[in-house]
């Protein structure tokens, strides 16, 4: 770790006084890992803990105001995200251990990085890491890696959970700048695909910019799925996962997870969810460009949403 | 005392206080945070520095310019040593490669050296700053690429190949035949206690805070690294956070930790990261395996043969799969040969149940599959093919096989009769199978040396270089006293783990248990006589129980025969080499799998060991090693796997959120059971291991309930989910 300055701020407002080349961090469940190994070596750190924004309020429409700092355990033990919204809920309590969830927060976890092991080896080429190095996963192991929305600069999935649950619902992240403007972002464009240019933009957040809060239309309906397939039972990122809402008529929403540098979801998918998994799936995937070692994910994408239907068509029944 | 005969009635057979399920003794210090771990004597070293270890970042090639000038300029740096500065004589015993490379490097993440700092961060901030300039040189990392040019190998000392009969001709004429290959991924002991030293010096004395398996053996090895007598040596590690056979020997973190100490005039401790720990240090590798298995039609095997490849450092010993198949299954034609190809990745060393634990995945899912060639119930082919000899050395009877009996026993308890064929049983959207395995691993003895003495206020105290690794050494050591002694495990003071004490068998091979109580047992034999002699009682008819000493109708206290000071005896078990006898232990391993039919997703549902090793000294703590043992299992066949990246000659998933073991949602439900057995034979506690018993076999039986679940026949572990789904039913 590189020595840094630290500075506790009190508000919102503070941490944008302070912001200017300044990394904010919150639970600091990923930031601080990286800092140790050196993947990331900020000169400052503006601790936002005691910065408030750690309400969930009900919105004027019925939606949900959620703030930044909200802890995930928080946020998945609330009594309106499980009645309303239990996608959420059940995404969030798929990610991560119990520890980490009451330490990390609705913006650091939608800020979380890749888990390719190429960006957390500083000894090899990375271009997220280090711009124009390379990408050593291109020919590498990419098994827990994007099949889509990939480039020739990066495979790198998102590995969050909450945000593929987020996704469906229709969730806005809520930004301040650091002249105190604010703007909105769909979370649909919140996280940004590679691309063909470095450095690598991850996150369609301006420099200083600070999220405030997430917010959530009214409730969907629907019966909520949120199913994460990984090596393990429990405590392991997924290799993918698939959240959904399903409505009585067959109509809903669905969204992957583990897939791409981003919860991935179309239009087109969403419409063919009455015509079944496969269909779902051909929406989904057109244009992957899967590497040898993950193809199975597409395959494995396909089954998963074949076993979310037929617990939707349960659920019905 | 050499032991050479079976040994008759002892008091330790009262049973009392050695077999009862005695929770740990040092229990309340580990969960109240007291028993204080290698890394952990700070508040004993005020002046403490820190020391980081600087790795290569190649895995093979030359070091052609060190500058260490950033790192010596950075924040609270004392000191910097690259190779250049560092003299070690040979390397750490037991170890192949240095343990400080350059200008030479032998592996990705070898050490180069270290940065000594005020603190822990500075340290590690400054080590990042030391440039190496590398010529990066042509390695071979991948084992199918280095498997033609591998040669047949023995493993520490053992032979490369062995046979029996004709085995060629016999599998060439063999009614039913069986040839298939196998392949096992590479693991990293993984263990939760980092490596960790601290060094300090007084003088030429050198005092080694460490966690270690071994002392001393690890004394002995730093001594002659650092050019010293070994007196000059003493090595402390009363506490181990696992090691899994990986802290079998000094490493890096020891010997750095010591040069750097000296250099500085200043205790320095050093941790190693957890990112260092997969490439630094030792694992077991990769291997590939070819079974081949004739047999009558009646089941009755008349070949078996069973080949291994795997790949190490030059110099470094292959990882021996075929060591176990020489003693379980019989047949009298064989062939079982290791070969080891030369590869540059980090060292493969002995690694839990080394060799076995692997081996065994790869043989019982032949066995498996060959039963069924048969027609026959795998547990019926299992006991056809049983034998009391030791298949390979005829001449030798084994002391206390009751591989049968596990396996019948564990059949009715487990519900095996209910088991279906392949790919059909559901339940829901999961397939349900069950799978069985034979667990086999060789019931090694060691010299094992232990000090005892009654104090003058009746309390025992016990002492010998002997390692807790986890184990429950403390605890059953205790209890031989107690049992010896006649007093309660709360009466006596166990201390281990240090070099000034009496040189024990230490932790490994699953040798541990029986040698050093068996070392304790003699040193009580030893200290009942001279209690006696002061009692003025005759030694060979007294009686220790409830603190009191009771010879015919005379009973004294043992506070009586230390009111002219404590008594103090020393005892050491040594045993002669049989040339009739052979000593394994034995199990069978259950496993009902749950097989996700959409996602091929694989869930334990339950596990069922039945053990049969000799007394089982603790059955809490001995159940507690099986079980972890049986976790292992479920790590090798369904998660743990080191990813070669064959560019860069690294294991390139170095941390435990990319290495996969399991975790406590993995492990639903294990039940352990042993033979209520005692073996005369092998020691006078008439006790084995259990340690790595309980791994060997886990893996198969996993794989075979796979195939029960699936009808899909996988021959490599992990199975993965992508290995698994391309043979599962489209889901509607
Ligand atoms: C072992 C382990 C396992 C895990 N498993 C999973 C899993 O299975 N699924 C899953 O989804 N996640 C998993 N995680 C990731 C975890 O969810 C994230 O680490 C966590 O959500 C990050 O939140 P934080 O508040 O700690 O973020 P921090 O570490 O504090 O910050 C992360 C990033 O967000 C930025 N940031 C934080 N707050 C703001 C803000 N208000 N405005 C702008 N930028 C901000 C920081 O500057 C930093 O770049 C795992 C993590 C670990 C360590």
């Amino acid at each position: 770790m590189k020595t840094f300055t630290y500075d506790r701020v009190t508000s919102a407002e503070e941490a944008l006084a302070n912001g200017a080349g300044a990394s904010f961090v919150a639970g600091g469940t990923n930031l601080l890992d990286h800092m140790k190994l050196q993947i990331v070596t900020p000169e400052r750190l503006v601790d936002i803990n005691r910065a408030g924004m750690d309400a969930i309020e009900t919105t004027a429409d019925g939606g949900l105001r959620i703030g930044a700092l909200v802890r995930n355990s928080d946020l998945a033990a609330d009594a309106r995200v499980i009645a309303g919204y239990p996608v959420l809920a059940r995404a969030i309590l798929a990610g991560a251990s119990g520890q980490i969830r009451n330490r990390a927060t609705t913006a650091g976890n939608l800020m979380q990085r890749t888990r390719c092991p190429y960006f957390y080896d500083t000894a090899l080429a990375c271009n997220k890491r280090a711009p124009g190095s390379g990408c050593s996963a291109q020919d590498g192991h990419s098994r827990t890696l994007a099949v889509i929305g990939t480039s020739d600069l990066c495979l790198c999935q998102n590995p969050g959970d909450m945000a593929v649950a987020l996704r469906v619902l229709d969730a806005v992240v809520e930004v301040a700048g650091p002249s105190g403007k604010t703007r909105t972002i769909p979370i649909a464009q919140f996280h940004q695909l590679p691309g063909d240019t470095l450095p690598i933009a991850e996150f369609a957040l301006d420099p200083g910019e600070l999220i405030t809060a997430v917010t959530l239309p009214p409730p969907p309906g629907g019966a909520h799925f949120y199913r994460k397939v990984r090596d393990r039972s429990s405590y392991a990122f997924a290799l993918v996962s698939v959240a959904a809402v399903i409505h009585g008529d067959g109509t809903g929403r669905i969204a992957l997870g583990g897939v791409a540098p981003r919860p991935w979801a179309s239009e087109a998918a969403d419409a063919a969810i009455s015509k079944g998994a496969r269909a779902i799936a051909d929406a989904l995937f057109e244009g992957a460009r899967p590497q040898e070692d993950n193809a199975f994910k597409i395959d494995l994408a396909t089954r998963t949403i074949a076993a979310v239907l037929a617990e939707a068509k349960e659920a019905r029944t | 005392m050499k032991f050479d005969a079976p040994i008759g009635d002892t008091p330790i057979d009262n049973g009392r206080v050695v077999g009862r399920p005695h929770s740990r003794v040092e229990g309340p210090l580990k969960v109240t945070g007291r028993a204080t771990y290698a890394a952990e004597w700070h508040e004993d070293l005020p002046a403490m520095l820190y020391g980081a270890i600087v790795p290569a970042t190649i895995a093979k090639g030359t070091v052609k310019a060190v500058d260490p000038q950033a790192a010596r300029q950075s924040p609270g740096v004392v000191e910097v040593l690259t190779f250049e500065d560092i003299d070690i004589h040979g390397t750490s015993s037991g170890r192949t490669v240095k343990m400080v490379g350059g200008p030479e490097v032998q592996h990705y993440h070898q050490a180069l050296g270290i940065v000594i700092a005020e603190t822990f961060e500075q340290a590690r901030a400054a080590a990042a700053l030391v440039h190496f300039e590398y010529e990066v040189g042509a390695g071979s990392f991948s084992l199918d690429g280095g498997r033609a040019d591998a040669k047949v190998c023995g493993a520490y000392g053992g032979p490369g190949e062995t046979r029996l009969g004709d085995f060629e001709a016999a599998f060439e004429a063999g009614e039913v035949r069986f040839d298939a290959e196998y392949r096992t991924g590479a693991h990293s002991p993984a263990m939760i206690e980092p490596f960790a030293s601290i060094a300090q010096w007084q003088g030429d004395d050198l005092m080694l805070w460490t966690s270690n398996q071994m002392i001393a053996g690890t004394r002995g090895s730093m001594a002659s690294m650092l050019r010293l007598d070994e007196e000059r040596v003493r090595i402390f590690s009363p506490y181990v956070g696992g090691g899994f056979g990986a802290k079998l020997w000094a490493n890096a973190d020891a010997i750095l930790a010591a040069i750097a100490a000296k250099k500085v005039g200043r205790p320095v401790k050093v941790v190693m990261p957890r990112g260092l720990i997969f490439n630094n240090t030792i694992n077991r590798p990769e291997t590939i395996q070819r079974l081949r298995i004739a047999a009558r039609a009646d089941g009755t095997i008349e070949a078996f043969g069973h080949e291994g490849w795997s790949g190490n450092v030059k110099g470094g010993n292959p990882e021996s799969t075929v060591m176990a198949s020489r003693s379980v299954y019989a047949g009298p034609n064989r062939l079982m040969a290791d070969h080891m190809a030369h590869l540059d990745l980090p060292e493969g060393n002995a690694v839990r149940a080394p060799g076995d634990a692997v081996g065994s995945i790869a043989v019982e899912i032949a066995m498996d599959e060959m039963a069924e060639k048969l027609g026959l119930d795998p547990i019926e082919f299992r006991v056809i093919n049983d034998s009391q000899v030791d298949p390979s050395k005829p001449e030798k009877t084994f002391t206390n096989r009751h591989l049968v009996r596990c396996l019948r026993d564990g059949a009715e308890r487990f519900g095996w009769g209910d088991r279906m064929a392949p790919g059909t049983r559901r339940d829901g959207k999961w397939l349900i199978g069950m799978g069985v395995a034979t667990a086999y691993r060789a019931a090694l003895r060691h010299a094992s040396g232990a000090a005892v003495r009654l104090e003058t206020n009746g309390r025992i105290t016990v002492e010998t270089d002997m390692t807790d690794i986890g184990t429950g050494s403390y605890t059953i050591l205790a209890q031989t006293a107690g049992e010896m002694l006649g007093v309660s495990v709360d009466r006596v003071d166990v201390r281990l783990g240090d070099s000034r004490f009496p040189v024990s068998a230490g932790s490994g091979g699953q040798w541990g248990a029986s040698s050093s109580t068996s070392g304790l047992y003699v040193a009580c034999v030893n200290l009942r006589r001279s209690i006696a002699e002061r009692l003025s009682m005759d030694a060979e008819r007294v009686e220790f129980e409830g603190g009191e000493v009771r010879s015919g109708n005379r009973v004294c206290s043992l506070l009586d025969a230390v009111a002219g000071g404590p008594v103090e005896a020393e005892g050491k078990f040594d045993f002669a080499q049989s040339d009739t006898k052979a000593f394994g232990t034995f199990g069978a391993h259950f496993v009902e799998v749950g097989v996700d039919a959409y996602t091929g997703e694989v869930r334990v549902r339950r596990m069922l060991a039945v053990c049969s090793a000799g007394r089982i000294l603790n059955p809490v703590s001995a159940r507690s090693q099986v079980i972890g043992a049986m976790t292992w299992g479920v790590g090798a066949a369904l998660s743990e796997k080191l990813e070669v990246d064959e560019r860069y000659g690294c294991f390139l998933n170095h941390d435990l959120a990319l290495y996969e073991v399991p975790v406590h949602a993995d492990i639903p439900h294990q039940d352990v059971v042993f033979l209520d057995d005692l073996d005369p034979h092998g020691n006078p506690m008439k006790a084995h291991g259990v340690g790595e018993l309980g791994l060997c076999g886990v893996g198969g039986a996993i794989a075979n309930a796979v195939y029960n679940a699936t009808g899909t026949r996988l021959r490599k572990v992990p199975m993965m989910v992508e290995d698994i789904i391309p043979h599962l039913p489209e889901p509607v």
